[in-house]
Parts: structure tokens; C-alpha cells; sequence
């Protein structure tokens, strides 16, 4: 294993693995923050010079926080499959790179080599690729997931209603739902951020949204964001809950300050999988993004974009139906500006689907972060073109409960439009049917008035 | 189902409360350009787009439903009955939006004003960082202040004051200009009342919240509170917060401070906050204990 190399007659030398995965990355000002990032453009690429010559072996048994001492690394390392793992182990991350990318590799070949992969090794394999060649790889892996419905499958693009209200109020939620559906939102899941984290208000959300689904034959799943500990007894005192949603993370540390684990996670998937209102196989939610880790102290020196990598590692363990990645949202100590979110997004894509997961993006932005609307709906029609399986459908884009800038009803339908995709297909035939798209899935004329569901 | 003529009615109703502002004509939703009242028109340029109440626009056309859709309006804030063009939004939407996110983004990159701080007796210090992207993106430094500025403190500000007052940007200035001066006034007059001394008030320029902790400790303050501006919504860039806390020092746990959030002219107006931050401030020093240790 070389951890030098010279580039223009100097020298660069690394310490270990984690100080070259972390220098390979682009530039993000949480790496900075936390002074493991690169020092100069050419140390950059000094490291993914010498990350490019590295093994998967390598990789694998140099993991960024050690087996012993992290559970995220245990769950990963145990999952692999260690008859394609030496079919594959010599292979450099260099020579992996274009494996993905070569014409003769499909997909499901992708898939297969999956199996055998650590998260270090997706992260690094992403830490070489530019932004076209993440587009281009992820475009080629399909993950589909099913709950009540399936999503994700190719020439389809799904949504998440995200109807949330500043206080939880039902008729607004429903107005913001209405509203949505007549855009042809809400495939995905109709999932509301609630303000109030308690099991009453968890069960009154839940019946709330699966009423709407009864009362217009919706063919979709809800969900209520709250702790999954708080969805839980929710489930137990009998609400119909059709899949769980946690926010998950890439050290044990991140997730006890989430409030979870790996015993807990088996736990609540076991409970969905008897005690849930769908049928799945894919009844988890995760939400995701770069640098939850570091805003919390949990990081290990470990570099953002690795440590999203080995988030998604951990959640394959619970075959998600949707893995939603918000990088983005925390702030510019995380990701300074457009061009650093756009890149993230880029990466977080691929490398879920890399991972084997369904990955739907939320290209987002706060106030407090030089980001506008121009850089986000970049980031939303690049992910489009490599695939996502779903975004965030948002009242024109504004959460007036979280206070960020999401995807919008209207993005939604542009995205489908602009790429021919259609919704999910049960939802698709609901929605013909409503009258809110033809048969060729474009906005009919009535499209856009909510009030033609108040019939 | 409600009948036909209690919705005729529901709508009449709506109509008169908005004097006419919503005219639905053939084929085209309503003219944004005219018949908005209150809208605040100068006479020599266009109408201000941001005084156009939200919650009562409908830009559908010819919606199935007009009373319906004023009801789902009036539920929630979301920005619902926007309509299209094409899958797009209409422009008039897409300003607005423009428009909101723009006063927040020039809360959060404006620098208060050097008037304000004059305007107010005060004097300025900084914290650790050099400028507004390191403030950003370094909230450890933004905690912290050099030899230099602690100095300053030091030598400018009454030393072991019972109450330390000071305002800072935070995330935005928007909400220190439009309330700090207000909410400061009653604080100090309130607490006056009370016979209570008031240390020497000043500016932080570049500050977190955690910066309270290290004036604390610099002043040997019984009592700190500091009027921050919070990170903007597009509701509302004007949010100002007040953190309090009793014998604040570095490194303490969060939940020793005492927060009255939302404090702008749509939440908790300036004055009325800052009666209600005074009373909180005597209780304080009477428990001797901020945050969860204190039961208000």
C-alpha cells in the first residue's frame, strides 16, 4: 500500500487511508472546519493520485473508525459477501472507476459487485469521479422499493407530499396535500414533518393522512416524521403506520446522540414487518445528509462525505423503500455554497446507489448559506438526469415549518415533463382518472386547482 | 355537505373582506397589477409586491371551487392556489418568492449599521472572526474573542455588573435594527424599577450565542443576556432572540440558558419582550439559577 506520491517534482505524503480519503475530497467547508481537508488544490489531487492506486483490500481493512470500536463499521463489514469480495479485492479504486463507467457493465452487474462493498470503498470510489461521471454512474443503477406500491422502477420519478404545518393543524395539512396531489405529487409517500414529537399527535397524523388516502382511494403510503421510538408506540397502540422514518448517521456515537442503534433499528423494522399497514418488503425511511456528524461532535476526524457513505452502509441492513438525502440543510459550516451542495448531492446519489439503496434526493438550502434558487434547481435537474427515484414536493418550495427551501410541486412536474417520466404506476392511473394528467402524463388544464378534489 | 347558498354566501362574505381584491376573470387569473388594495402604491413607481396578504390571493383562473380553496387558504401559511404557467410558476409567485428570500439573505450578509450602535451609546467589539464567511462557517470562533477585545471589555464596561446587557448581530441585523434598540430600553427601564444595576451595554459584531459565555466570565457578570438575530425565515427576517443565563461560563451545558425567542412586530413585539425579559431577569436573581434549573 503507497501512501506518497510526487506531482510536478513534490512530494506528498500521507499518513494513512483516512488522511488521504479525507484530502481526495472536493473542497467542503466542513472539512476545513474540522482542518482535515486538503491544504492546497494539488494536495487534493496528490491524494486522489494515491486513493486512485489504492485496493478495495486496502480499504476494507482500513476502516476510517475501527471494527472494534464502532458499530456502523461492524454492520457494514459483516454484510459483505465474501465470495464476490475476492473476486474483487485486488481491483484498485482507479481500475473500479471504470468498471462502473464502461458500456459493457450494466447495472445489475453493478448490483452484484455491490454486495461485496464497504463504504469506505463507494466513498472512495466517488472521490474520483467528476460531477458528470457521478450523473453517468448512478444513471445506470436502478433500486426499486416496494411498501403498498412499488417506486423507483426506470422511466418513472416519484414524490414525497411533504404538507408540513406550523402547528399541526389537519385542514391545513389536508389543504397542503390537496394541493399537491393536483400537481401529481405524492407517490412516494404522504409524510409530515410533525412540530410536536409525541405519540398522541404521531397517532392523530397517521389516522389523519391514511382517512385522506381512504377517503379518495389514494394509491400511496404515509408516514409521520417523529422519533421512530415515538412512531413505535404509535404503531403499538394500533395507528396505521405503512413504513418508519429515522434520521440515521455514520458512527455509533452519531446515532446515540439520534437516539439509536442497531438493537433498536431490529427492533422497530421487526415491529413494521408484523404490526404495519403495509405489505412492503421496504417499510423503512431514512433521512440522511454531509456533515450531520461533525455539527454534533461525533465526526472522529472522519471526512464528511466518507462518513455519508458509511450511513447509507448501515442502512441497507433494513432494505429501506426511501433513503432521502438533505445535504444541505444544516448550513454553510457544512457545505459553503451552491457549487459545494451541488456537489454533495451528487455524490450522496451515486454513492446510495452505489450502496444498493433507494436514493431520493432533497436538494435544499437555508437563509443563512450563500445558496439561491438558481443553484438548487441545478442541483434538482442534474439528479434527475442520474436518476433519483423521488424528491420533496413543497408548497412552492417553502417549508413554513422547518424553514428551508425544498423541491416544489411545480419542480416536480417540470422534472417529469422535461425527462418523459411518469408517476408510479397505480398512482399514475389515480391521477388520469382525477383528471390532473392525460394519458401521455402531462398537466392537464385543471391541474393546479386543488379545489376539484372538494367535489 | 354545506349547501349551495351557505357557499354563495361564504364567498360573498370573502369577497367583501377583501374589497373586491379578487377578481376572477375568463381564461386569466386575476390582475396583479390593479384592484389589490393596500398594496401601497407610490405614486411614481410600482406597487410593493410584499404587501400583498398571501393568504388571501387565489391566482387559480376558474377554480371549481373558489369559497373551498379560500377555506384551504385560510388553514395554513403554505403558498397554496398559486396556479401555473405551464408546469412553472406564475412571475408575480416566483418574485414574491424572490423577494422573501431575498430579505432574509440580506439580513443574514448586512452588517448592523455603525449608526445603531452609535444611536444606542454603545461601542463595538468582535468576536474571533475576521469577516462574515468565517462567522459562517466557523460558529467555534464566533464563541470566542482575542486578547485585544477582551481587553477592550475589560477596560470600557462596569467589572462584576448584577446584569450584563449587550446586543449582537447573530444571523441577522435586520432583526437587531428593527428591535434591539426597542426591547433594550425596557429591559433597562424594568429593571431600574426593580433597583437592579445594569452593567455597560455594547455591540458584538460576528457573535453566536455561545459568545455570552465568555463576557460572563471576562466581566464577572451575575446575570448575562444577550439580543441576537435569528437565522431568517421567509416569513419573517426581523426574529430577534434574548439569551439569559445566571453566572454563564464556558463549556456549560446549553440548557442553562433561558430563551425568549420571536421577538419581531408578528410575534412578540420589542417593547412588550422586553418588559417580559426584565421580569425574567429579577426572578433569576432572586432562584439564582437560569434555564431548566429555573421554574418560571
Amino acid at each position: 500500500m503507497k501512501l506518497k506520491t510526487t506531482l510536478f517534482g513534490i512530494a506528498y505524503p500521507f499518513q494513512d487511508v483516512k488522511e488521504v480519503l479525507a484530502k481526495a475530497n472536493e473542497e467542503k467547508s466542513g472539512d476545513i472546519f474540522l482542518g482535515i481537508g486538503a491544504k492546497t488544490v494539488s494536495e487534493r489531487i496528490a491524494a486522489k493520485a494515491v486513493l486512485s492506486q489504492l485496493t478495495l483490500e486496502d480499504l476494507r481493512q482500513n476502516p476510517v473508525i475501527p471494527y472494534e470500536e464502532d458499530e456502523v463499521t461492524r454492520v457494514i463489514d459483516d454484510m459483505v459477501n465474501e465470495s464476490i469480495y475476492k473476486e474483487i479485492k485486488g481491483w484498485t479504486l482507479g481500475y473500479f472507476r471504470e468498471y462502473i463507467l464502461d458500456h459493457n457493465t450494466t447495472g445489475e452487474m453493478i448490483k452484484r459487485v455491490s454486495k461485496a462493498l464497504t463504504s469506505e470503498m463507494v466513498a472512495g470510489v466517488a472521490k474520483l469521479m467528476s460531477n458528470m461521471d457521478l450523473v453517468y454512474g448512478a444513471s445506470k443503477i436502478r433500486i426499486i422499493g416496494k411498501c403498498n406500491y412499488e417506486i423507483g422502477k426506470a422511466g418513472t420519478l416519484s414524490f414525497r407530499l411533504q404538507p408540513n404545518h406550523p402547528a399541526d393543524d389537519v385542514d391545513g395539512i389536508t389543504a397542503s396535500i390537496l394541493e399537491g396531489l393536483s400537481y401529481g405529487c405524492g407517490d412516494a409517500v404522504i409524510g409530515i414533518n410533525p412540530v410536536e414529537d409525541t405519540v398522541e399527535n404521531t397517532k392523530r397524523l397517521l389516522n389523519s393522512i391514511y382517512d385522506i388516502m381512504g377517503k379518495w382511494n389514494i394509491p400511496t403510503q404515509n408516514c409521520v416524521l417523529s422519533h421512530i421510538t415515538t412512531q413505535m408506540q404509535a404503531v403499538r397502540e394500533g395507528a396505521p403506520a405503512c413504513m418508519f422514518f429515522q434520521s440515521i448517521a455514520g458512527t455509533e456515537d452519531a446515532n446515540k446522540a439520534f437516539g439509536v442503534n442497531k438493537e433498536l433499528l431490529d427492533e422497530a423494522f421487526e415491529l413494521i414487518k408484523h404490526r404495519g399497514a403495509a405489505p412492503g418488503p421496504n417499510l423503512m425511511y431514512f433521512e440522511t445528509g454531509q456533515g450531520s456528524e461533525m455539527s454534533i461532535n461525533t465526526d472522529h476526524g472522519v471526512d464528511e462525505m466518507t462518513l455519508e457513505a458509511r450511513t447509507y452502509g448501515f442502512g441497507k441492513r433494513y432494505m429501506p423503500f426511501m433513503v432521502n438525502n438533505v445535504s444541505g440543510f444544516i448550513g454553510p459550516e457544512t457545505l459553503y455554497d451552491g457549487r459545494q451542495v451541488i456537489r454533495a448531492n451528487l455524490e450522496d446519489h451515486f454513492m446510495g446507489k452505489l450502496t444498493g439503496l433507494p436514493m431520493g434526493m432533497a436538494p435544499c438550502y437555508t437563509n443563512h448559506t450563500n445558496i439561491d434558487q438558481n443553484d438548487q434547481e441545478n442541483a434538482t435537474m442534474l439528479l434527475a438526469m442520474a436518476g433519483a427515484n423521488y424528491y420533496m414536493g413543497v408548497p412552492v418550495g417553502d417549508d413554513i415549518m422547518l424553514s428551508y427551501q425544498d423541491t416544489s410541486f411545480h419542480d416536480d412536474a417540470t422534472l417529469r415533463e422535461l425527462l418523459h417520466l411518469k408517476p408510479a404506476e397505480e398512482f399514475f392511473q389515480w391521477l388520469i382518472n382525477r383528471g390532473v394528467l392525460d394519458q401521455k402524463g402531462k398537466l392537464t388544464a385543471k391541474a393546479g386547482d386543488a379545489s376539484i378534489f372538494l367535489k | 355537505m354545506i349547501s349551495e347558498n351557505e357557499i354563495k354566501k361564504v364567498v360573498e362574505q370573502v369577497l367583501m373582506e377583501l374589497g373586491g381584491a379578487i377578481k376572477v376573470e375568463k381564461g386569466l387569473s386575476m390582475d396583479s397589477n390593479t384592484d389589490v388594495k393596500g398594496c401601497g402604491e407610490e405614486e411614481d413607481g410600482l406597487p410593493d409586491i410584499t404587501t400583498i396578504d398571501l393568504k388571501k390571493q387565489v391566482l387559480v383562473p376558474n377554480p371549481e371551487d373558489l369559497a373551498g380553496l379560500l377555506r384551504m387558504k385560510e388553514s395554513t401559511p403554505a403558498r397554496l392556489g398559486v396556479w401555473r404557467a405551464g408546469p412553472r410558476y406564475k412571475t408575480e409567485t416566483l418574485l414574491r418568492f424572490r423577494a422573501d428570500h431575498a430579505a432574509a439573505m440580506d439580513a443574514v450578509f448586512t452588517d448592523v449599521s455603525e449608526e445603531f450602535v452609535a444611536r444606542n451609546d454603545m461601542f463595538a467589539v468582535k468576536t474571533m472572526c475576521g469577516s462574515k464567511d468565517e462567522f459562517l462557517t466557523r460558529p467555534d470562533l464566533g464563541r470566542m474573542f482575542d486578547e485585544e477585545n477582551m481587553a477592550i471589555l475589560k477596560e470600557k464596561c462596569v467589572k462584576n455588573p448584577q446584569v450584563e446587557i449587550y446586543v449582537s448581530d447573530g444571523l441577522s441585523s435586520t432583526a437587531v435594527e428593527a428591535n434591539a434598540e426597542d426591547t433594550l430600553q425596557t429591559i433597562i427601564q424594568g429593571l431600574k424599577g426593580y433597583g437592579i444595576k445594569v452593567g455597560t451595554p455594547f455591540f458584538v459584531k460576528y457573535g453566536r450565542v455561545g459568545a455570552m459565555d465568555a463576557v460572563s466570565e471576562g466581566l464577572g457578570a451575575e446575570i448575562t443576556c444577550v439580543l441576537l438575530g435569528e437565522r431568517p425565515g421567509l416569513v419573517t427576517a426581523e426574529s430577534m432572540s434574548a439569551y439569559i443565563a445566571y453566572k454563564a461560563t464556558v463549556g456549560m451545558p446549553e440548557a442553562r440558558r433561558t430563551v425568549v425567542s420571536n421577538i419581531h412586530s408578528g410575534g412578540t413585539p420589542a417593547v412588550e419582550a422586553g418588559a417580559h425579559i426584565a421580569d425574567i431577569i429579577k426572578i433569576m436573581l432572586e432562584k439564582k439559577a437560569s434555564g431548566l434549573d429555573l421554574k418560571l
